[in-house]
């Protein structure tokens, strides 16, 4: 799982980025905590052709990537 | 997964831009400088003022200097963030991510800014104003994001913030609501221009209405005028920077209806036209602003969502400008400041430069 829990903007994208470069695995687990970077990583993994699912995490957001 | 649709993916972005530009023209045509509806740097540099941090251009006759006083769009802004943050659930206090680091950096970024003259949303009402040394300005701030990412590419991070209590959180819109109550009384140690930009004001409560409206705006859609240039470069895309251009196309329409439309690089109001440090000082900015992980105005959204590091950083800006103004760094219509603008500069790019080296991290999670 990548944590990216309190990072400011845009560094959950940019580790989420580097994980799916080259392809990337098929399933990945991001943890975020503020709604902006929820947003940010669904619309970055949707263009990076993933399907995104947001669950609660401990009180925070952790976003289901699939393809 | 159905295409997201062009409405849903810049509607409220292109909107928010629209009424940020139109609030802007709006504003000047009743009473805020020129080309200064919305300034965040220039209003948090007259907020100094009116505390007294800073006295530019003192008069003695008048007894006050140019540019004091409170600004009632800073606190709308934020206390328009604060109320939708709350109605939304996303008031969440959090901080500890390099307080430090943000406040030295964002000390730069505002005397970057006040070199030349306006944050970067002032720099793109500008522009709509037909001020060509703001493109200028533009091309600075583009080369000083451009070299911001090459850092954040590389893994540059002011780490993790952490979960914080809520007064922590409460306390920077609790003193916006201070600061409005010094703009209501106006007791005698609070200092408002006589003359000069400072005096020259919206209404305080029209002014104050529209910056909430903004910063209800501004949170809903995280506005952000460095974001604009930093994601559209990173990862192609166009959301950020599409609000960037509609500011910029309402601000053109609202001067050409009201005849201020003026092209050129002379005579541009309170702008000087020295081409080198309209540049250097929006690199400056831009470089700082992407280590910082927003422009000023979006600092203020957040610390308004109970961000403390951003918090820190305005009270950075608010000290970057009266040390600008106090040490003669800043610019008037004149030109650039008559203290040592050149070695403050030159130090906020090694600063700028060693932050950033010492700030790489493994970023894997």
């Amino acid at each position: 799982m990548i944590d990216a829990r309190g990072y400011s903007c845009p560094t959950p994208v940019v580790m989420v980025q580097k994980a799916v470069k080259d392809g990337g695995p098929s399933k990945l687990e991001v943890a975020v905590d503020n709604q902006c970077s929820v947003e940010n990583v669904t619309r970055f993994a949707r263009n990076a052709g993933y399907q995104v699912k947001v669950v609660d995490f401990e009180g925070d957001f952790k976003l289901l990537l699939s393809k | 997964m159905p295409k997201e649709s062009f409405i849903k993916r810049y509607g409220l972005l292109i909107g928010t831009g629209l009424v940020v530009g139109a609030a802007a023209v709006l504003l000047t045509a009743l009473g805020n400088p020129a080309n200064m509806g919305f300034c965040i740097a220039c209003f948090l540099r007259d907020i100094a003022g009116a505390l007294n941090f800073q006295r530019a251009g003192f008069d003695a006759e008048v007894g006050t200097g140019i540019v004091q006083y409170i600004r009632p769009e800073i606190i709308g802004l934020v206390l328009g963030s604060t109320a939708i943050a709350f109605a939304k659930k996303e008031f969440r206090p959090k901080g500890g991510s390099s307080p430090m680091i943000r406040f030295i950096v964002a000390v730069f970024v505002m005397i970057g800014a006040l070199v030349f003259l306006g944050c970067p949303l002032r720099m793109v009402i500008r522009i709509g104003g037909g001020d060509l040394n703001a493109v200028v300005g533009l091309v600075g701030f583009a080369l000083g994001i451009l070299l911001g990412i090459r850092f954040l590419k590389k893994g540059f991070s002011l780490r993790r913030a952490y979960q914080q209590s809520m007064a922590e959180g409460l306390i920077f819109p609790v003193l916006m609501v201070g600061l409005l109550v010094l703009l209501m009384v106006r007791p005698d140690f609070i200092i408002f221009s006589a003359k000069g930009p400072g005096s020259m004001a919206a209404p305080v409560l029209v002014a104050l209405l529209v910056a909430v409206i903004v910063g209800i705006l501004a949170q809903r859609s995280r506005l952000c005028m460095v974001g604009g240039i930093r994601d559209a470069v990173m990862f192609k895309d166009f959301r950020l920077i599409s609000a960037f251009v509609a500011i910029i196309v309402a601000v053109l329409i609202g001067n050409l209806a009201l005849s201020k439309f003026n092209l050129g690089f002379v005579d541009q109001p309170i702008a000087h036209s020295e081409a080198t440090w309209n540049l250097m000082g929006m690199v400056l900015v831009g470089w700082g602003s992407v280590l910082l992980g927003g422009c000023p105005l979006r600092q203020l959204i957040l610390a308004g969502e109970g961000n403390t590091d951003s918090a820190v950083t305005v009270t950075g800006y608010i000290v970057g400008a009266a040390v600008s103004h106090n040490f003669g760094l800043a610019s008037s219509a004149t030109g650039i400041g008559t203290g040592p603008v050149a070695i403050a500069v030159v130090v906020g790019f090694v600063v700028l430069a060693v932050i950033s080296l010492m700030n790489m991290q493994k970023l894997e999670g």
